[in-house]
């Protein structure tokens, strides 16, 4: 319901690899079993950050150095597969802002910003180039500048990146949530409702 | 200048622009199930809101109910959901096929099966299989459980227009290819980021001749190509098929058809997009990997890293190959199996029973291999019990069980433990899919999977089970 534009967002990163990165990867279905979201947050990428044993593995998420980042890079088409907000809602539960990626799922991409988190797509060289000096200092700053579609890093960086108007829009006016507009139709939407057949 | 059917569904259902350029669009349907409702009932209390139309919502539970016994003692964090959902139906005065109903199942099978899928429509429902729905030549959205809510509150969502492309199948399948086949082959050659931003028109000559079940087969793994929803044009086999089904109003049945029909798109409709695929090169799919175009022709070898034609493509088969532990260049065919599955909302309709069934005499499941045969719904569960399939499916050797989601993912005790490879009839083979971090899923028809049961190996069902000619050497 978030009413704060959100122009920018920064913090530390941490790069998670893999192409084609699914919902079932970023949380999975058996913590799904609630009816809250509260909590998700300690499950976000469980089954790579744990082995079968409950041990942690290499996974950066649990690299020391990147504990606390709060912006996440990845590959391409992060967040394909089912439609379950328990995604994104996972991440933004673990301390995730904001996400860098070649490229994003549809459904992912706007559960993320209906929860105020943006997802900007950037060039695969460029989001090489940021891996490799987040890599390279743990500490360097990362900044998703929403309002003028650029990253910069601490480290010197700043290239475009991308994000469809109106994710854009919703994000910068604060309106990520368009409850409030949708309710403010109802006559519009009465008139439809007496308008079109409905099953019974 | 003529319209798609997505054109005509779209623009029918407008409300208006809202002030981020999203289309405020009317759900003429929406449809949930017990995993993402709950917290979108939630955040609906939490700002003192109600559901605004709920003879337009329908409920069913699906995805945690046990298949072995589905009344048995749950899991306390199942029966809570359960709960919820109950709560909620009755709070909001909303249709609920329960259990006891009799018309339980998965949320996408009990839809079509009661005429509540209606061509022309707008469907939603938090759940990315939600596509299937476009069998019917509705435009059927996957949704997040915010947008859950706002249908809920307003029966309407914000969304982003889609562009369209027709993907035309001609000519005729050959004996042993199935609709599984067809969008797996789709999906390997489009991919599953090439539907991002489209909705899929199935259009051609194959789907015209596909049963609605098969439709919905295709139309069900839209989401795995990319695309948020797919379609089929309703004609003369949509009206028979929704004819006389619980929820289709039977009064003036002629004009009801007729509104439905208007619906297809025009001969001079205009298309983002056109793909041209003959049937004729089609072969019975199956993956080797961890996403769902990660397919080849079951007489294909396993792909080899060496041969990729990217640094991208190299790392993405190691992956892949290392996750399903499966030898580069050698072939599919003849990779032992664990389980056998057959069910999900992709193929666990009463078609894909009988097909199976077909061939299932005179053949047992191989020892060692788990077999699942999972109806759908409860009404597929008593269509196959009235045409004697389940003694059938037993005498082979599968275990026949009740409706649900079961082994398609992990949220019921069908689960796969450590790193079990399951021959897969559902949708998706991401890494942990089944309920073992390391278990291991291969997708395939349904009578690819009991041909996988029977070998106790992935096998070609044209060779196992006779099925016209066998495939040329290539
Ligand atoms: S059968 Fe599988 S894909 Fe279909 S609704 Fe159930 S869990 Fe989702």
């Amino acid at each position: 319901m978030s009413l704060d534009p959100i122009t920018q967002v920064s913090g530390r990163a941490v790069f998670v690899p893999g192409a084609d990165i699914d919902t079932d990867r970023i949380i999975p279905a058996r913590f799904m079993k609630c009816v809250t979201f509260d909590g998700l947050g300690e499950f976000a990428f469980y089954d790579v950050r744990f082995d079968e044993h409950g041990n942690p593995t290499q996974h950066p998420l649990n690299d020391p150095r990147f504990a606390g980042a709060s912006i996440l890079l990845a590959g391409v088409n992060f967040g394909c597969g089912s439609s379950r907000e328990h995604a994104p809602q996972s991440l933004r539960k673990y301390g995730f802002n904001g996400v860098i990626a070649e490229s994003f799922a549809e459904i992912f991409f706007g559960n993320s910003t209906t929860l105020a988190m943006p997802c900007v797509a950037a060039a695969a060289a460029d989001l090489a180039a940021l891996r490799a000096e987040v890599e390279q200092d743990a500490d360097t700053t990362v900044t998703i500048d929403v309002a003028a579609l650029r990253v910069r890093s601490s480290g010197g960086l700043d290239f475009p990146v991308s994000m469809p108007d109106s994710a854009r829009e919703a994000l910068v006016s604060g309106r990520c949530d368009p409850i409030r507009e949708l309710l403010d139709n109802e006559p519009a939407i009465a008139a439809k409702a007496a308008e079109l057949y409905a099953v019974r | 200048m003529g319209k798609s059917l997505f054109q005509k569904v779209w623009d029918s259902h407008r409300i208006g622009t809202l002030t981020d350029g999203r289309t405020q669009l009317f759900i003429g349907t929406h449809l949930i199930h017990e995993v993402t409702s709950p917290q979108a009932f939630g955040m609906l209390r939490d700002l003192g809101l109600t559901v605004k139309y709920p003879q337009r919502t329908f409920a069913t539970v699906d995805h945690i109910v046990p298949t072995v016994d589905q009344d048995a003692p749950q899991d306390p964090l199942a029966a809570a959901m359960m709960e919820a959902l109950r709560k909620n139906v009755d709070d909001f005065g909303i249709t609920y096929f329960d259990l006891a109903s009799g018309r339980q199942g998965i949320v996408h099978v009990v839809g079509p099966e009661q005429g509540i899928t209606q061509p022309g429509t707008t469907i939603a429902c938090g759940d990315s299989h939600t596509a299937t729905h476009g069998a019917f030549g509705a435009i059927a959205f996957g949704i997040g459980t915010t947008q859950v809510r706002d249908v809920l509150a307003t029966q309407t969502l914000a969304l982003e227009a889609l562009k369209v492309r027709r993907i035309e199948v001609s000519g005729a399948l050959p004996p042993g290819v199935y609709a599984k086949d067809v969008i797996l082959h789709i999906i390997r050659l489009l991919g599953a980021k090439g539907g991002i931003g489209y909705a899929y028109e199935y259009a051609g000559e194959v789907f015209d001749r596909m049963s609605m079940e098969e439709r919905m087969t295709v139309c069900n793994m839209s989401i795995e190509g990319g695309a948020r929803c797919g379609y089929v044009n309703p004609d003369a086999k949509t009206v028979a098929y929704l004819s006389g089904r619980p929820y289709v109003d039977m009064g003036d049945f002629e004009a009801t058809a007729a509104r439905w029909l208007a619906y297809a798109s025009d001969p001079d409709a205009v298309y983002d997009d056109i793909v041209r695929i003959d049937a004729a090169g089609i072969e019975p799919t199956v993956t080797w990997g961890i996403s769902p175009d990660h397919g080849i022709a079951v007489s294909e070898p396993i792909p080899d890293p060496a041969a990729a034609a990217t640094q991208g493509e190299r790392e993405t088969i190691e992956e892949a190959l290392a996750y399903m532990k499966l030898p580069a260049g050698t072939p599919i065919k003849g990779v032992k199996i664990d389980v056998a599955f057959i069910g999900s909302c992709t193929n666990g309709r009463i078609s894909d029973f009988r097909e199976v069934a077909k061939f299932l005499r005179g053949h047992k499941v191989a020892p060692g291999v788990t077999a699942l045969a999972v109806p759908g719904s409860q009404i597929v569960a008593i269509q196959c019990e009235q045409e004697g399939l389940p003694e059938i499916f037993r005498e082979a050797g599968f275990e026949w069980r009740a409706a649900g989601c079961s082994m398609c993912l992990a949220m019921n005790p069908d689960k796969l433990v450590g790193d079990q490879l399951c021959a897969s009839s559902s949708n998706r083979n991401f890494k942990g899919r089944q309920g073992s971090p390391t278990g291991r899923t291969v997708l395939m028809s349904p009578v690819m999977v009991a041909a996988a049961a029977i070998r106790g190996s992935i096998a070609d069902a044209r060779e196992v089970f006779s099925l016209g000619q066998t495939p040329s050497a290539t």
